[in-house]
């Protein structure tokens, strides 16, 4: 399976790359880590007439901290993302999902931002930044929008990116005091693809969960927000009930799909179980931050 | 077809492949270099890891184009005037491989492994190792030759 022809672009700044979008639109494909598009480009999933390379734009890398969010620029590589202190600091779910992701050998490549716009629901990173509210920034030439994490996620491997559009950031608000993380995932083999992934974070004021934040992946087309486990848990204090409770409800209206690793019951039992253990996890985490 | 340089096992070499060549084919076709194999061709199972900047990438998820101007270490270049280096040794002395396909992938993750985590416990090493797909050995002795590597690189 060797890749299909096509024409190469390898910009060295934003405003070339954006300009390259404008002129090809949804003929093009943007070339980030590469960890998922050259599969489907050997696959031939994936047939754009040209492929534009952003690993030469240099303003697309690093991680900084300021005001309360930590913006990760879309080129930054996940090991350097799993590697941050900043990262480990200030957003602690994104930091226990990352050595998740693949194996050490795809983050040694494979990029925050392309994961995010490629768009796996089942992926890892798609699920952090829905639990935690992420904002993209993207550029076209008009110039720059954010697009809140709420809004990214349309559909199995789409999102509200404009074909003119480049994705050049992440913002992810710091955690507040009192925030304890968990990322659980059942897969069939470390590194694969999860069946069922769960970001859970939890902030604890006076011993009360003041906020709860559960995002499921692998459940359905995009990554989603177990609303009905959260509605169960603010506002009361931790217990093991509670996360029973708050367990129950983990995929309330929502319809998994059925594949060959199990039918919709299965993922919902699997989902009910992961939440257990993460907000147990969570709790715990949050009392060892404080 | 754009020109490229890359430093391959300590020596600049050249070429001019299509964009859409990945750096696993220029390797073996246009280098020559054909002891990284290549498996699956699509990142599944670690066959065609090399060790690009110091880090262990598939090069079969890259293109050659990419690697341009970049630092390359294949399997070629983990042994010196014809003697095996210390892991290759360690890998031989615990029988881990049998058929050969996996081992030159799995040899490059663990080497690039064993530079940053000198002293791992064998947890450790199976994490590593994931990425990795043998279909002869059951990992096992996989597993025991990189940790007997990291124990005599610890006895000096």
């Amino acid at each position: 399976m060797k890749l299909p022809r096509f024409d190469y672009e390898a910009p060295e700044t934003v405003a070339d790359a954006v300009g390259l979008l404008a002129e090809h639109l949804d003929q093009a494909s943007v070339l980030a880590g590469g960890q998922s598009l050259i599969p489907l480009l050997a696959l031939r999933l994936a047939r754009p007439a040209v492929l534009i390379d952003i690993n030469g734009v240099t303003e697309l890398s690093g991680i900084s901290a300021v005001d309360g969010w930590v913006t990760i620029g879309a080129m930054t590589r996940e090991y350097i993302a799993e590697e941050s202190d900043s990262v480990r600091d200030a957003v602690p779910l994104l930091a226990a999902a990352l050595p998740l992701v693949g194996h050490e050998a795809i983050r040694s490549r494979g990029t925050i931002g392309g994961s995010l716009a490629h768009a796996d629901p089942a992926a890892e990173l798609p699920a952090v930044a829905l639990a935690l509210d992420a904002e993209f920034v993207v550029r076209g030439e008009p110039g720059e929008r954010v697009i809140p994490a709420a809004e990214w996620f349309e559909g199995y491997l789409t999102t509200s990116r404009g074909p003119d559009e480049l994705l050049v950031a992440v913002r992810f608000p710091a955690a507040t005091h009192g925030t304890g993380v968990s990322f659980q995932e059942v897969a069939r083999r470390h590194g694969d693809f999860a069946i069922v992934g769960l970001a859970a974070a939890l902030t604890l004021s006076g011993g009360v969960i003041a906020d709860a934040r559960l995002a499921l992946a692998g459940i359905s087309d995009v990554p989603v927000r177990a609303a009905g486990a959260e509605d169960v848990l603010v506002g009361q204090r931790p217990s093991t009930a509670l996360f029973e409770e708050a367990a129950c409800r983990a995929t309330d209206g929502l319809d998994p799909p059925a594949d060959l690793h199990g039918p919709p019951g299965y993922r919902k039992q699997v989902a009910a179980t992961l939440v257990r253990r993460a907000l147990q996890a969570a709790a715990d985490n949050a009392h060892e931050r404080q | 077809m754009p020109d490229i340089t890359m430093t391959v096992n300590g020596a600049m070499r050249t070429g001019s492949p299509e964009a859409r060549k990945t750096l696993a084919d220029f390797l073996r076709e246009d280098l020559d270099l054909t002891g990284t194999h290549v498996g699956c061709e699509h990142g599944v199972c670690g066959a065609c890891t090399v060790i690009v900047d110091g880090r262990a990438v598939r090069s079969c998820l890259m293109l050659a184009v990419q690697a341009s101007g970049s630092e390359v270490t294949t399997i070629e270049g983990l042994a010196s005037g014809g003697a095996m280096g210390a892991l290759q040794q360690a890998l031989w002395d615990s029988h881990s491989f049998q058929c050969g396909f996996c081992t030159p992938g799995f040899v490059m993750q663990a080497s690039a492994f064993l530079t940053d985590h000198p002293d791992p416990d064998e947890r450790e090493v199976r994490e590593a190792l994931s990425g990795n797909i043998c279909r002869c050995t059951g990992y096992e002795s996989i597993i025991e030759g990189v940790l007997l590597a990291a124990e005599r690189n610890r006895q000096g």
